[in-house]
């Protein structure tokens, strides 16, 4: 150890200040324990807050309101064009959005007395950490935290500088609108982004190495989906695989496969997301490392390391906000010697894209994967009132249900709101209710959530 | 192919054990034999050896950690090696019947092993084994969280509630509490012939109803560590088991306690006139022995007190049978070991068993069967004296009887004063069940026999 080296002893420190870093020294915190955090950009929010979930749901909010605007022309309301300028949009996502949550959470850690530190971490062994960059220490600690997160995936094979090149990051900043822009894969990343892009007037063109959007979601639940994306998107080409990348001074120009070219202004890459253990030293530590990456942790989210803790995206799919938070609450309870366990049945899924595709639980296509016996509840939108006073039809809301048991084991819901209906299903779902639960139980009329009610009802014995 | 090596059976009726420490690491590959784990039981710290030889694909258990018996504790993944030794394991789950150590050459066979010796029987959790289920069980997050609490492996319980639902009086009822109802299977239907604790008192006829449940939730406990320096101690198995116990009793059954003293003068005379003739016999005579022979007579005339209460049902349940407990202190904590048919055996055998029975219970070589079946239970504190004391009931037992140090004290006799031997004695009954003159007069029957030898001597 370097002489003049300042060294910190604390109970506990979390490497990472994303959702799952400053959830798991929040609790950490209000179980007595003390805790800092460690960040690289010396902040909590990490990907999520500051190049994620919030920035993108700012983005599609914008979206939604042009697609609004737009569709209002159908009852008689013309706002005329849209006028877009870009500094005022940048600026209420930074500084509105962004920056207030970002001061919310900062001030949450100061109350809870855990302390941000700026730096990267590095295991000296398994009790330490080396912290390099503006405060420079050495920090010893009973346990550790990882929750590293993730950054977005580069394209294997493809190596090209240049800013018309983007990644999430970088297309979340809106740098233009450009004219022509591709949007390489059509998961959920590609598709909000690919979405926000086309409603602030860009021609897009959505590639997908497999045979359907949104690979994963049940294809009745994609189909509404695709359908809007038909219409709002230039060109969607499935199966399809993006072969060579050029720049022309002017424009990138895509190659297809073995077939034709064709030039954009503008490329983002959402081809999923890679964790981030690079640089960490955990050879230092016992904690292991799969092959793709991942830290390996049993259910209260130990390495093998006794000292080593990891929860979020680092630790494996699927990298989900909500799924790190609820794991950091659990590892902080497990350092408090409480007896928790990440032993959650459902971890639901959110596209927020227009309309919105929701799962949680067991899907149909999983089901019929393994072999496994199961009844389905569908209710098809267009029969829904409060579907038709929005002049939203496009909606689809299904039940999962256990034949022997009546239990539901999956939801999956298409149309506007889905992302706040499928709370709902995901409350069904981990408690382990009952179909007939959910049609007994008297939901608000004229709501969508009607449509949980509804779907159920058709199982109603 | 991955295979699952569960918690085996441990031997001798044992269904749970503590991880102490893990000796693999995910990833090594291990021969046949080599130590995996180490375990704690009550008493013994036990090394379970691998059943194979193959790669340690994954670690399902930490130290500290409770597992059961069928309780998943490492994954083996096809080793480079995987040759699982002449296909004595071929299933991709690992017997868990299979027992751990046929070989004399294992060290659970050399009987480090033990039994689980708590003051109630640990049998029997979660009844049968539910029907396979698929996926993850069906429970509220909040019902995981008190199995894990209170160490349930939920997939081994059976759900009573809607669709196969866990309920927490499921998980309860896994944990042995037995505080709350049953599963609907096991609810019995009203009876016809009931047996009436008291014929004497005609009443209408009674209609079983379940009574209201008891549950009561610690508060969070303040930050000591404001006030000063504190060290936190995890409980042992036993004490915990003990602790969970007692809670159970203590909050469940309303106690009373009756006290009375008994004159044993002639008592201890009669004793001391014949202990070389029973140390002749290899017999130490003692009081205890004459203790349980007297309770246990009294039981049979008062057989409200030789009964447990069935809330779910509501209906008392008197057993036909007479088995005592003697509580056993140990360093590590309190153990009631049984002796069945107390009333039915002679004194001198009686004196044969507990001579035999409570070095057994403290060098831990208890079988299950020595401690559970229990209808009444009797503690002897006076050893350690005192002038008396009011243990909790052990539950699911209607009352215990508290002794304490027997001491010469001026009695007036006839109008004189003599010095007499006074036993005190302590009643502590569940009031649910019995009043306050069932007490008493039970009590007095055991008072009665102690001041009268000749009763105990004749099975009177």
């Amino acid at each position: 150890m370097v002489m003049g080296d300042l060294v910190r002893e604390v109970d506990v420190a979390v490497v990472g200040g994303g959702p799952g870093g400053y959830s798991a020294a929040f609790r950490c915190a209000e179980l007595g324990l003390e805790t800092v955090v460690v960040d690289l950009d010396k902040r909590l929010g990490g990907a999520c807050l500051f190049e994620g979930c919030i920035p993108s749901k700012a983005l599609l909010h914008v979206a939604a309101v042009l697609s609004e605007a737009e569709r209002a022309k159908e009852f008689g309301v013309d706002f005329g064009e849209p006028r877009i300028s870009l500094d005022p949009l940048r600026k209420w996502k930074s500084e509105r959005v962004i920056g207030k949550l970002a001061r919310g959470l900062a001030g949450v850690a100061k109350g809870k007395n855990v302390e941000v530190i700026g730096g990267r971490a590095t295991f000296e062994d398994a009790r330490s950490v080396r912290i390099t960059g503006d405060e420079p220490q050495k920090i010893r600690f009973k346990h550790v935290i990882l929750a590293t997160g993730s950054a977005p995936a580069s394209l294997p094979g493809i190596d090209l500088k240049t800013e018309r090149l983007m990644d999430s990051t970088a297309a979340l900043d809106v740098p233009e609108i450009p004219g022509r822009l591709l949007v390489i894969g059509g998961g959920y990343i590609g598709l909000e982004l690919g979405q926000v892009y086309a409603a602030l007037g860009s021609a897009v063109t959505v590639v997908e190495m497999l045979d359907s959007l949104l690979a994963g979601a049940d294809a009745d639940l994609v189909q509404h989906l695709a359908r809007r994306c038909q219409r709002m998107f230039k060109a969607i080409r499935l199966s399809t695989r993006v072969s060579a990348l050029r720049d022309t001074g002017g424009g990138i120009e895509a190659r297809f496969g073995e077939g034709e070219a064709e030039t954009f202004d503008r490329v983002l890459v959402a081809v999923g997301r890679t964790p981030r253990t690079q640089g960490l030293g955990l050879e230092a530590t016992r904690a292991r490392v799969t092959e793709r990456g991942f830290i390996q942790v049993d259910e209260r989210g130990r390495t093998s390391d006794p000292h080593v803790w990891a929860v979020g995206d680092v630790t494996g799919e699927p990298m989900l906000a909500h799924r790190a938070m609820r794991q950091g609450k659990v590892v902080a309870e497990a350092i408090a010697g409480r007896p928790a366990a990440f032993d959650n049945v459902v971890v639901p899924a959110v596209v927020f894209t227009d309309p919105e595709v929701a799962w949680c639980g067991l899907t149909e296509s999983q089901a019929a994967r393994e072999g496994r016996a199961v009844k389905i509840a569908r209710f098809q939108w267009a029969a829904s009132g409060r579907a038709a006073t929005l002049g939203r039809s496009d909606g689809l809301t299904k039940l999962v249900v256990d034949p022997d048991t009546g239990r539901v084991l999956g939801v999956g819901i298409v149309g506007p709101g889905a992302g706040e209906l499928i709370a709902e299903g995901a409350l069904a779902v981990e408690t382990a209710l009952l179909a007939d639960d959910v049609a007994l139980t008297i939901h608000t009329h004229p709501t969508l959530s009607e449509t949980l009610m509804e779907a159920a009802e058709t199982l109603l014995r | 192919m991955a295979r699952s090596f569960v918690l085996p059976d441990l031997g001798e009726g044992l269904t749970e054990a503590e991880i102490r420490q893990v000796l693999v690491r995910e990833g090594d590959v291990v021969r046949e034999d080599a130590p995996l784990l180490e375990v704690e039981t009550d008493k013994a710290t036990v090394e379970i050896p691998s059943p194979m030889a193959g790669r340690i694909e994954k670690i399902h258990v930490q130290p500290g950690q409770t597992v059961k018996v069928g309780q998943v504790l490492v994954e083996f993944g096809d080793a480079g090696d995987g040759k699982s030794t002449g296909g004595k394991q071929a299933a991709d789950t690992l017997d868990p019947t299979r027992k751990l150590a046929p070989e004399p050459t294992t060290v659970v066979a050399e009987g480090r092993a033990r039994q689980v010796p708590t003051t109630a029987a640990p049998v029997a959790r979660g009844g049968p084994a539910p029907a396979a289920r698929s996926g993850p069980v069906p429970a509220t997050p909040s019902t995981r969280r008190l199995a894990r609490e209170l160490g349930v492996d939920l997939t081994a319980v059976p759900g009573s509630g809607p669709g196969g639902r866990v309920t927490d009086d499921d998980v309860r009822a896994a944990a042995g509490g037995g505080a709350t109802r049953g599963a609907p299977a096991t609810a019995q239907p009203a009876p016809a012939g009931r047996v009436a604790a008291r014929p004497s008192a005609p009443e209408p006829p009674a209609v079983a109803k379940p009574l209201a449940r008891v549950g009561v939730e610690p508060p969070a406990l303040p930050k000591f560590e404001q006030w000063g320096p504190i060290e936190r101690q995890p409980l042992s198995h036993l004490r915990r088991t003990i602790a969970e116990r007692m809670t159970l009793s203590a909050t469940l059954v309303p106690h009373v306690t009756h006290f009375d003293r008994a004159d044993i003068t002639d008592l201890d005379a009669l004793i001391r006139r014949n202990l070389e003739a029973a140390k002749g016999r290899g017999v130490t005579l003692t009081l205890t022995a004459f203790l349980l022979k007297a309770a246990a007579l009294a039981l049979l005339e008062h057989p409200t007190f030789n009964a447990s209460l069935d809330p779910a049902a509501g209906e008392l349940i008197l057993k036909r049978y007479v088995h005592l407990g003697v509580a056993v202190a140990m360093e590590r904590g309190l153990i009631v070991p049984v002796m069945r048919d107390v009333d039915k055996k002679p004194i001198i055998e009686i004196a044969r068993e507990l001579g035999a029975l409570a070095p057994r219970v403290r060098e831990g070589k208890a079988t299950l069967d020595d401690l559970r079946g229990g209808t009444f239970t009797v503690t002897n504190i006076g050893a350690l004296g005192g002038t008396g004391a009011i243990p909790i009931i052990n539950y699911p037992e209607v009352a215990i009887l508290g002794v304490a140090r027997g001491r010469e004290e001026a009695v007036v006799r006839g109008g004189q004063i003599v010095p007499r031997l006074l036993l005190p004695l302590s009643l502590t009954f569940d009031h649910r069940v019995a009043d306050g003159a069932d007490g008493a007069r039970f009590a007095t029957a055991i008072v009665q026999r102690l001041e009268q030898p000749d009763s105990l001597l004749l099975g009177l």
